[in-house]
């Protein structure tokens, strides 16, 4: 692939639920080393865009592209072929992904989460990978939390244990799926922080947020959807500068407090 | 009290016949009860299907007409099996198909985004089945197991009726005998009771040890 070519590369994607088209066509570039914030209403369609970026939920028309490659479907033949369980796994391992319920593996330490990836696909040894998990604990600000459960951890920690997991295994992309929505909100802080700090480091990143003001300063683009589609697509200023051109947009932005983290 | 002695060590040897035909069928049925369950759960149509026909109607019968199924049908398929391999095929079939029940029920309660992890990053199906679903499924895995472990006990005293001499045929012999029913039958009753308390006792523990707070 050439240089500009965008890392992430979305064109044409359609996805239903049953008789609801949420996803209408939507085109979307990443280039890499960006940040690219994804808001809208809920029901827009955003989460699924972004689910649909690792498969976790498949898509009936269009493409996603990852580095040049075809996620979910092998194009290779000419016909539109399901990928099978490793090819999507390899896939996947290069696309790192943080929820909004956290999902960490409750059986595990929190190094022990980050190090599964590690053993198990990436095949380091268990000194290697312990080594690398604690390193990515400690720079999310977790040194003291090296053997917890995550039981035995606040949401913003636990939160954070989800954030070193998919980052360990230095994906090409990060998608972060409402990481904070769960969250008290004296704890949103702390794990937006983070982010930030790999938004400066050049991590590329995708990311469905209800933080309007983290997502003004964090990103490199905004893009704002409505009904399956992307509705606006700016700089933060275009997005976010007073008074928005698009009407829908004008009413969300409306709706949304813009708080201070 | 002398007919119990007397017969003690006729019956022991009933009594490992019992036990092995157990450890067979409950090793067997462990395999194939997980790999089912795996199947009718997470599996595509083609093998979810026939898998839960499967399930249902094997426990939809009981296990005497299962066992006298095989033992009399294998014949006609040109299998020659004996006996033993008969009525352990049968009890096998049996117990994998509640086991496949029990793995479904377990590795269900695990929720979606647990799979999702692992899918994000890059487990294979196994993978996620092996490191992240069944260490957390195994505590709700455990009690209904050991339960099919005590009925697969107490079943086996069914092979008998194909003429196997087992725990259950030995002290019938016994009692042919001796024409002394009820101290066999209760020293009979004993040694079933013992092996399926202890296991009862086992589940407790091991429930006791896996009833870590890690949800």
């Amino acid at each position: 692939m050439s240089g500009n070519d965008p890392l992430v590369k979305v064109r044409g994607l359609t996805k239903s639920f049953g008789a609801n088209q949420v996803l209408q066509g939507v085109d979307l570039d990443v280039p890499k080393g960006s940040v690219v914030s994804i808001i809208g209403a809920s029901g827009s369609g955003k989460t699924t865009l972004l689910r649909c970026v690792n498969l976790l939920e498949t898509y009936d028309g269009g493409s996603i592209e990852v580095d040049g490659v075809e996620v979910g479907y092998d194009l290779s033949d000419g016909r539109r072929r399901p990928r099978g369980e490793r090819e999507l796994a390899g896939i996947r391992a290069d696309i790192g992904m943080v929820f909004q319920l956290f999902n960490l593996f409750p059986h595990l330490t929190a190094t022990e989460n980050v190090m599964l990836g590690l053993r198990k696909v990436r095949g380091m040894g268990k000194a290697e990978a312990r080594a690398a998990a604690e390193q990515w604990l400690v720079r999310v600000g977790l040194a003291d939390k090296l053997e917890s459960l995550p039981i035995e951890l606040s949401g913003g920690q636990q939160q954070r244990v989800g954030i070193a997991r998919a980052v360990a295994m230095n994906p090409k992309v990060l998608l972060l799926d409402e990481i904070t929505s769960a969250l008290d909100p004296e704890l949103v802080g702390e794990v937006l922080k983070v982010v930030r700090e790999l938004a400066r480091d050049g991590m590329t990143m995708m990311l469905v947020t209800h933080e309007m003001t983290f997502a003004r300063d964090v990103s490199s683009r905004v893009v704002f959807m409505d009904g399956g589609r992307v509705a606006v697509e700016g700089s933060p200023k275009d997005v976010f500068g007073a008074p928005a051109q698009h009407e829908r947009l004008r009413g969300f932005l409306a709706r949304i407090e813009l708080r201070d983290i | 009290m002398n007919v119990m002695l007397n017969s003690l060590p006729f019956l022991m040897q009933g009594l490992l016949v019992t036990l092995r035909v157990s450890g067979i069928v409950v090793a067997a049925a462990l395999v194939l009860g997980v790999l089912f369950g795996v199947g009718l759960s997470f599996g595509p149509r083609w093998v979810a299907w026939p898998l839960r026909i499967y399930s249902d109607l094997i426990r939809g019968l009981p296990l005497l007409v299962l066992i006298f199924c095989v033992y009399y049908m294998l014949p006609l398929t040109g299998l020659n099996v004996t006996s033993f391999w008969a009525a352990v095929a049968a009890l096998a079939a049996f117990q994998s198909a509640h086991v496949a029940e029990v793995t479904r029920g377990a590795v269900q309660s695990i929720p979606p985004g647990q799979h999702e992890a692992g899918k994000s990053i890059g487990l294979t199906f196994s993978q996620r089945m092996i490191y992240v679903v069944f260490p957390q499924a195994l505590r709700r895995f455990l009690p209904p197991w050991i339960n099919t472990v005590v009925s697969t006990v107490q079943g086996s005293a069914l092979v008998s009726l194909v003429g196997i001499v087992d725990l259950m045929l030995a002290i019938q012999q016994v009692i042919g005998r001796t024409f002394k029913p009820m101290p066999m039958y209760i020293l009979g009753a004993l040694i079933y009771f013992v092996i399926n308390y202890a296991l009862s006792l086992m589940s407790r523990m091991l429930e006791a040890r896996f009833a870590y707070v890690r949800e």
